[in-house]
């Protein structure tokens, strides 16, 4: 038996061997090891040139007991001329869980989303350069949230409350700069037979004369009733929001300092 | 080849089941005629099969009642043969004191006689019952090897009750679910809490609501006065003789309620949450760190809400 299980290792060993060596120097070694890598650089980053980078920062936790609503943090601040910031889920039924483009706003994002599965959760930033530098966590978890319906399709409330969004700034002490807000939204992913996806699909959040600080494009993995936390960085006074579903119902809201 | 590896398997699940197969029940005795078999201060994992609950009975001068089952029909199973070993009575009632798996999941071994909850109870049983009993089959493993939902088949109330003899009193509460039953048991004035309440052991929350749950245990604190409550069995955790764990239990869910609603007005997010140490007081608690860790994650997103303003 062990003998068995050497000869094969000690072949697995030589087929590595002889593989064309342009592959081992030309594609960076996913740190997280998923076999799902090749198909998403291919898939979601198009084959455009990428680097694994520690500074790009995700935190999630190991292990995360609802699966509906897994924290996400993605912290990319460490890096200059940051352009877009797209998350996914290398084992998601829908692997997009949202992009977020720091115009004016220092590249910083928090959030909840669903996983259907254990899974590495990845950010890739697009720095000016048109490089893509990737960073990503493992999340166990024991599965299913993308296809359970949301509390919002088994019950009407939502339709009252669609699109209601809650806010609240910081503007002094450890956290200050910092913006939170949630949405009422159902989120519904489209994976479950007879619900449509409906969900969020794009937020824009300006300054008080309506020049962009940030935009997102959300997905449906992104959890129900979406919570995003955001900094302002240096931006003072009013903000506003404004968001719109893949159903074309909208929000417009003014965000007080 | 083939025939070395299928001796191989047969050897390691022999050996799988051989070292999951016993719970070692043995009924702590707590007053006359009232037992307890009392599980470990644990998570669910493979060692310990899911014995990490208290469960109990009251024997009667015409029967047992049986106060919650376990989280296997094989802990259910062994509970009934170490019932037999204390009293050759019949079972004359079964009671789920609520709808969490470790409490109701050994109903099968009980199946000839009267199970009993509150009605909410029942219904919780009845619709999470079977996705809890797959939980628990990925978290322990082979222990639970035939287990299959056994939902309560009568209606309690609250108010005095007559079974095998004995004289009970049902509490319907609520607050780590949305229906919680304790049981007294006037002869020996015992008390048995379900999780309602827990003695140096974390709480769980996964349907918990702590404004209810502190409310109730106000109330069980007044009860234990009143009826001079000589004993007290928690759902997890030692028993006691007096008071404390109720104290203990609230202490937790206070620090717990005033921990997540601080954390949200701050403006932290549910990762920063998470990375919170717990007090001193907490750490060496059984399984404080990953029961916290669970909380945040049930309750943290309804703090979260009430720190927000509206804008529309």
């Amino acid at each position: 038996m062990i003998k068995l299980a050497s000869t094969l290792a000690c072949a697995i060993l030589l087929t590595t061997a002889v593989t064309p060596p342009v592959l081992a120097t030309e594609r960076p070694t996913d740190p997280l090891d998923s076999p799902r890598w090749s198909d998403m650089e291919k898939g979601m980053l198009s084959g455009a040139p990428y680097v694994f980078d520690t500074r790009v920062r995700v935190d999630a936790p190991g292990t995360a007991e609802n699966p509906l609503n897994v924290p996400i943090t993605i912290d990319a601040t460490a890096l200059a001329d940051v352009k877009e910031i797209l998350v996914f889920a290398d084992f998601n039924p829908i692997l997009e869980i949202l992009r977020f483009y720091p115009d004016a706003a220092p590249a910083y994002i928090g959030f909840r989303a669903k996983l259907q599965q254990s899974t590495p959760v990845r950010a890739a930033v697009r720095t000016g350069d048109g490089v893509w530098h990737v960073g990503g966590t493992l999340v166990n978890t024991v599965g299913g949230g993308c296809t359970a319906p949301s509390m919002g399709s088994t019950s009407s409330e939502w339709q009252k409350r669609l699109n209601e969004v809650t806010t609240r700034t910081w503007n002094e002490g450890p956290m200050s700069g910092r913006l939170r807000m949630r949405i009422i939204h159902p989120m519904d992913t489209g994976l479950i037979a007879g619900i449509p996806p409906f969900h969020l699909e794009s937020v824009v959040l300006s300054d008080e004369a309506g020049h962009p600080l940030a935009r997102l494009e959300v997905s449906q993995p992104v959890s129900e009733n979406p919570v995003f936390t955001l900094s302002r960085g240096s931006t003072t006074g009013a903000l506003q929001a404004h968001g719109r579903d893949n159903n074309g119902n909208t929000f417009n809201v003014r965000i007080p300092q | 080849m083939r025939r070395l590896l299928s001796t191989l398997i047969a050897c390691l699940s022999c050996q799988a089941w051989a070292a999951g197969s016993d719970y070692q029940l043995t009924p702590l005795p707590i007053a006359e005629g009232v037992y307890s078999f009392i599980g470990e201060q644990a998570d669910f994992t493979p060692s310990n099969g899911g014995n990490i609950v208290n469960t109990g009975f009251i024997v009667g001068t015409e029967g047992v009642v049986v106060i919650d089952t376990g989280p296997s029909r094989r802990y259910g199973e062994q509970m009934r043969a170490a019932i037999a070993r204390i009293t050759p009575k019949p079972i004359a009632l079964v009671i789920n004191t609520h709808h969490h798996p470790d409490h109701f999941l050994g109903n099968q071994a009980f199946a000839d006689a009267p199970i009993g909850a509150l009605a909410e109870t029942g219904k919780g049983i009845a619709s999470e019952g079977d996705a809890f009993a797959e939980n628990l089959f990925r978290l322990t493993g082979d222990w639970m090897s035939g287990t299959e939902l056994k939902a309560p088949d009568q209606t309690l109330q609250a108010g005095p009750l007559k079974a095998g003899g004995r004289s009970l009193i049902l509490l319907a509460l609520k607050g780590h679910t949305d229906a919680d039953l304790a049981v007294f048991d006037e002869d020996s004035a015992t008390l048995f809490a379900g999780d309602l309440v827990f003695n140096l052991r974390a709480p769980t929350t996964p349907h918990a609501n702590l404004t209810h749950w502190k409310d109730t245990l106000q109330a069980l604190d007044a009860f234990m006065k009143d009826h001079r409550v000589r004993a007290l069995v928690p759902g997890h955790g030692p028993i006691a003789r007096d008071a404390r764990p109720i104290a203990w239990t609230r202490d937790w869910l206070t620090w717990l309620d005033r921990s997540l609603r601080e954390s949200a007005a701050e403006g932290l997010d549910m990762n920063e949450t998470l990375a919170r140490p717990l007090p001193e007081a907490y750490r060496d608690i059984p399984v404080s760190g990953a029961e916290y860790r669970r909380s945040v994650g049930h309750l943290f997103p309804a703090a979260e809400t009430h720190s927000l303003q509206h804008n529309n």
